[in-house]
């Protein structure tokens, strides 16, 4: 791949525009940039949740991250990725994780941002704890998100 | 060796980490939970339902069944629930 590739974890919120531009500015060989953010919802089946508290795995999340990354590279022509995960209080309408993806064409960088989120809520070492009305309580994984991360294996 | 406990794992032990020496016949991760759990009620409930918890070794996944021989850091922890 000719590009840069850059995995954050931190407490900071980020700037969607400035990592997008912090792929393409400067160059002609990038035809497309995917985006996607994770964003913390303010409801959780009809329960009111005022903030979640995002706890790691220092070291090896962002080894697990740069496995995937290093995945996504291989798979499809890629000229750039970023990925950044924050950790710590997050409260409704803040961003909790980005992907961006940069590629020649639309499809790769479609297809590899997909790739890369579904394995990020499956395999990346990070915990999600709800704060609401009711008290403090862990998420559950879902079965829905294995399903999802398990369509990429290769038979 | 080192062992870290992420999450409601943590929670229920009540540390993050601390080092160990199991005796010589535990070879393998679910052998390591067995004997982890019968340190204390703490660790019994931590791992009381041993299929949920999650390993890994020196920073990878691991399976239940794999050797836990010249690891420098285990850690377990509940299904991961990030992104």
């Amino acid at each position: 791949m000719t590009g840069p590739v850059t995995i954050r974890i931190q407490e900071d919120d980020f700037d969607i525009a400035r990592e997008i531009a912090g792929l393409t500015k400067g160059r002609t060989d990038v035809g497309a940039v995917v985006s996607f953010s994770g964003i913390c919802r303010g409801d959780e089946d009809s329960a009111k949740i005022s903030a979640l508290t995002l706890e790691h795995y220092p070291g090896m999340a962002e080894e697990e991250i740069r496995r995937h990354v290093d995945e996504a590279v291989s798979r499809w022509p890629l000229n750039g990725v970023t990925v950044i995960h924050r950790v710590g209080r997050i409260t409704p309408g803040e961003n909790i994780v980005l992907v961006v993806t940069a590629s020649q064409h639309r499809q790769a960088a479609f297809e590899a941002a997909e790739f890369l989120m579904d394995y990020l809520k499956t395999s990346a070492p990070f915990w999600k704890k709800e704060e609401s009305a009711g008290g403090t309580g862990w998420v559950e994984a879902h079965a829905r998100d294995d399903e999802a991360a398990a369509r990429w294996t290769k038979s | 060796m080192k062992v870290k406990y992420f999450a409601w794992v943590r929670e229920r032990i009540g540390k993050a980490e601390e080092t160990i020496e199991p005796p010589a016949g535990v070879r393998t991760v679910e052998e390591l939970i067995a004997w982890l759990s019968g340190r204390s009620e703490a660790y019994a409930y931590a791992f009381e339902k041993p299929k949920v918890i999650r390993a890994a070794i020196d920073h990878a996944h691991v399976r239940p069944d794999a050797a836990i021989a010249g690891a420098r850091e285990i850690a377990f922890f509940p299904p991961m629930t990030g992104g």
